[in-house]
């Protein structure tokens, strides 16, 4: 804040910490869903802002497909304990017995068995009625039109006929029972705001978003890091030490990375600046048709 | 991507630091179809570099199938978003799009342009500092620009740019462009539009859009994007007294109690005199803690928590408000109401509002008109269809706080829910406080409903008898009545047709007056409850809001709805009073069950099959739930 007028920042801060707060009144049982990205870490930092002195008064949960990097796991530990906020860790367990994996049964079973349904299982299993995503309205086309309050039947459906309008800070968080929603604090900031706020506020990342030599092996032109010995390698294929980093993070199997000088905050927001593809490009799921996401939306993948 | 500044790849921490503190527009644009507005943001972002190379190529191949600019790239595909749009080739929503320049980051609102158009105009006008009102160069000014600027001052959108859009399609004429600009203000004058600035500009080509454009150089003016990046903006008046409606009250242990919200408007400094609204208590702020922490002071737009010096009962909808000029408190308001719903708003019909952090129930007391978009007159209405505008007197359930929209956007708005599906179906602006009520105060009796009850040995209550017509709802309650009076109960039976004849004979049977016909049937009963009775009330009642109007009207256990359910084709076949068949042959409108729709109580207290059970043993079964209930037990 430069006295008189409040910067873009601020400005997003504060819209975000309201839609937290109108969520916590309204809602009976929210959850914060947390993936261990640089958009969930920037949703929990405003979350731990918007209700000091207190702790955020809803739990945490991260839907884990079990083929996450492990990196991550460790770092969602470390965090969650640092804070003091609960984490709720969901697998899908009948997933995990039928032995669903990105490798035999491609990423398209594999995300709506591990993380679809897990995710559904989960908001079921603790009856959350609102569930907090740091989904980004610039992520996508089909976002731009998303909600920040978004309604979903009682099957966890999202139906465009059932959206709301949303009209001054006014949301409309009543329901019936079973009907939930998913609630997008972050709608209106960009990958850079995002970036730019993790660097001002000195937010900690997962360290695979820096450059650092990494295994990796090339697949259909993709790098895709050799994070364990799940990873299953053709005949003399051999794991490449190269120096990469992730722009996004998800099932390790399904996350391509790129090669990069870029190992310290400063420098992958000045690689993010100069580069000339956008975001989702690093994540495999996303390689199908034009309206891939809005039909996973339907389905009640976020 | 977005900036193409060398210090970027100099120097990106002093990069950081030149972009920590841009200002961030929020705008929209308006225009009909075929203004060009999709292609105008496409051109927005396309300049402002916001497009990524694999966007790029996406966009390449997209243009080739569904482009509509041959060879050229279809800059408003960068916009259309979901897939049913892009087949039917119009957007449907508002969408959000983004972009940033070297000196503001820009969020924009895209309405689309056809008829069904109030209420996504009217969502996206709710949020925005700045409209671009497109108009078509070869068109002029026509309906939808007039119903548009209507929009955009009805919702008091601060700035207006008209941006005079194709000039390449008229030669870059000059007259062409003055003519547009004095019709439209000659307009724009009449509806209190003052402030716009008229761009000559081609989207297409880029002419104004982010520089000067070489064809019109008889334009001195700024290009668009110049303009968007230097308007000054009091999007939340600092200058105006100080509002913060408590959004949640912060209770981490005993010694912290804090009053958490978004300041609406002004300026609050710690020790400043506040005074808390509905109850009018009034106490100093001690705290003042930001998303930074403790601070002396914060302005609107800002997320903070505030501690006050005394103890006083704050809950969240309460208004925290300068003492020194604090909001209004009132329970009538004369309102603009924008319907947003295909179900049509109707008087007397309960809704659930928001307001501020405000939940209440309010009522359209009475409809004044409605306002004709295109023409702006004001025309006489019993009801409010989607995406029509009109003039409310609304009554609500309590106290509210809240001020003018003309003075306070924020505390000036709210939204009408409807109470079964829970849907957003309406937005308002509020006028002014209606000062009626303040005068009829509630009158205290010392002789009270459980006296009156008492005194006649019974417990009161009312039975309510819903069905389609024939149902055999005015048998039943006649049988209960009956032996209800037989038992030595005090009874009275109201029956729909009789109370057309009297009370309600003024009222027809649209959706409206059915409304209105029960509000008055649920208040009589209510009054004859207070005197004590057993209230039988016999009426077609086919909405599920107007049951629950009369059940909200009592206490818990005093409404017990009696569903006599009887198939349609029963009904019809037994057709005692011959209506049925006037209403197949179309003598009889608006009759429930052919051309009117009758919806069926969810969870009824009891429900009567009547293709199953005789009248005799129906009375059985509503006398075995009285029982259950005690009303027959306290004689």
């Amino acid at each position: 804040m430069n006295g008189a007028t409040l910067s873009h920042l601020e400005a997003l801060e504060a819209e975000s910490i309201h839609i937290l707060r109108e969520v916590v009144a309204e809602c009976e049982n929210p959850v914060m869903l947390y993936s261990v990205g640089k958009d969930s870490a920037a949703m929990l930092h405003v979350a731990m802002k918007a209700f000091a002195p207190s702790k955020p008064p809803f739990p945490l949960l991260h839907v884990d497909t079990t083929w996450k990097f492990r990196e991550m796991i460790a770092f969602r530990d470390e965090l969650t304990e640092k804070l003091g906020v609960k984490l709720l860790v969901h697998i899908n367990r009948e997933g995990l017995e039928q032995g669903i994996n990105p490798f035999t049964h491609g990423s398209g079973v594999h995300t709506d068995v591990m993380k679809t349904q897990g995710l559904k299982q989960a908001l079921e299993k603790y009856g959350f009625d609102a569930a907090f995503g740091g989904a980004r309205r610039d992520e996508e086309k089909s976002r731009a039109k998303e909600r920040i309050f978004s309604f979903r039947s009682a099957q966890h459906r999202w139906d465009p006929k059932r959206q709301r309008p949303e009209l001054w800070r006014l949301y409309n968080a009543r329901k019936n029972k079973g009907e939930s929603f998913r609630v997008f604090p972050m709608s209106n900031w960009t990958e850079l705001d995002i970036w730019q706020y993790i660097y001002l506020e000195n937010i900690p990342i997962v360290p695979l978003y820096l450059a650092k030599e990494r295994p990796v092996v090339e697949r259909d032109g993709t790098l895709i890091m050799v994070d364990d010995e799940r990873m299953p390698l053709a005949p003399g294929e051999k794991p490449m030490m190269k120096k990469v980093r992730f722009r996004t993070l998800g099932c390790y199997p399904l996350t391509g990375a790129i090669e990069s000088e870029a190992d310290t905050l400063l420098a992958i927001i000045q690689e993010m600046l100069l580069t000339t593809t956008s975001e989702r490009q690093g994540r495999v799921i996303d390689h199908d048709a034009a309206a891939s996401m809005e039909k996973k939306k339907q389905e009640g993948y976020f | 991507m977005a900036h193409k500044s060398a210090l970027i790849a100099a120097d990106i921490e002093g990069y950081l630091k030149a972009h920590q503190y841009k200002s961030l527009l929020r705008f929209m644009t308006c225009g009909s179809v075929d203004d060009g507005k999709s292609t105008l943001i496409g051109r927005l972002l396309y300049e402002s570099k916001m497009i990524f190379e694999d966007q790029l190529s996406a966009l390449e191949a997209d243009s080739r199938k569904f482009g509509t600019q041959g060879d050229h790239l279809d800059l408003a595909l960068l916009v259309d978003g979901l897939a049913a749009e892009r087949e039917q080739g119009i957007t449907i929503d508002v969408a959000y799009r983004f972009f940033s320049t070297e000196r503001r980051k820009f969020i924009v609102a895209d309405t689309p342009g056809h008829e069904q158009y109030t209420r996504n105009m009217a969502t996206a006008a709710s949020a925005v500092d700045l409209a671009i009102i497109l108009i078509d160069a070869r068109k002029g000014v026509l309906t939808q620009t007039r119903r548009h600027s209507y929009i955009v001052s009805l919702l008091r959108i601060p700035k207006v740019i008209l941006a005079v859009n194709k000039m390449d399609a008229v030669g870059f004429s000059r007259e062409t462009f003055d003519a547009i600009v004095a019709d439209y203000r000659a307009f724009a004058e009449r509806i209190g539009l003052a402030d716009v600035v008229a761009i000559p500009i081609s989207a297409l080509r880029g002419d104004n859009v982010t520089e000067g454009s070489p064809n019109m150089p008889w334009y001195n003016g700024r290009a668009l994007m110049e303009q968007l990046e230097s308007v000054v903006i009091d999007g939340h008046p600092r200058s105006r007294p100080f509002r913060m409606s408590v959004q949640w009250v912060n209770r981490p242990d005993q010694d912290f109690r804090g009053f958490a919200g978004m300041i609406a408007s002004g300026v609050v400094n710690n020790g400043d005199r506040i005074r808390v609204l509905p109850s009018g208590k009034e106490s100093r702020v001690g705290r003042v803690l930001t998303p930074n922490g403790d601070r002396d002071s914060a302005i609107a737009g800002q997320s903070v928590t505030l501690t006050l010096e005394h103890e006083i009962d704050i809950s969240r909808g309460d208004l925290l408000s300068s003492a020194e000029s604090p909001a209004g408190v009132a329970d009538q308001l004369q309102a603009t109401v924008i319907w947003m719903h295909e179900e049509p708003m109707l008087p007397g019909r309960p809704y659930g509002m928001k307001i501020g952090a405000s939940n209440v129930v309010a009522t359209i007391t009475s409809l004044k008109y409605k306002v004709n978009v295109n023409t702006l007159e004001h025309v006489a209405a019993r009801k409010l269809d989607l995406n029509e505008i009109g003039i409310c007197n609304i009554g609500l359930d309590r106290q509210i706080p809240f001020d003018a929209y003309a003075e306070n956007r924020e505390t000036g708005s709210f939204i009408l829910i409807d109470r079964l599906t829970n849907d957003t179906v309406g937005a308002g602006l509020i006028q002014f406080a209606l000062r009626r009520a303040d005068n009829i105060h509630w009158q205290s009796v010392d002789v009270n409903k459980s006296a009156r009850a008492a005194m006649k040995g019974q417990k009161p209550c009312v039975l309510w008898f819903t069905g389609i017509s024939g149902a055999g709802k005015s048998t039943l309650s006649n049988l209960v009545d009956k032996r209800l009076a037989a038992a030595g109960k005090h009874t009275y039976l109201l029956d729909g047709d009789n109370v057309r004849h009297g009370l309600n004979k003024d009222l027809g049977f649209t959706d409206a007056d059915r409304v209105e016909n029960i509000r008055r049937a649920g208040e009589v009963a209510r009054l004859m409850v207070d005197a004590g009775l057993i209230v039988l009330v016999s009426f077609i009642s086919p909405f599920r809001s107007e049951r629950r109007m009369a059940r909200d009207l009592l206490a818990k256990g005093e409404f017990i709805e009696v569903f006599v359910d009887t198939p349609l084709a029963v009904a019809e076949a037994r057709d005692n009073k011959g209506l049925y068949k006037k209403a197949r042959r179309g003598e009889l409108e608006h009759f429930t069950g052919i051309d009117s729709p009758y919806e069926a109580p969810e969870h009824p207290e009891i429900r009567i099959d009547t293709t199953a059970t005789t009248p005799d043993q129906a009375v059985e079964l509503i006398f075995a739930k009285l029982s259950e209930a005690g009303i027959l037990n306290t004689g």
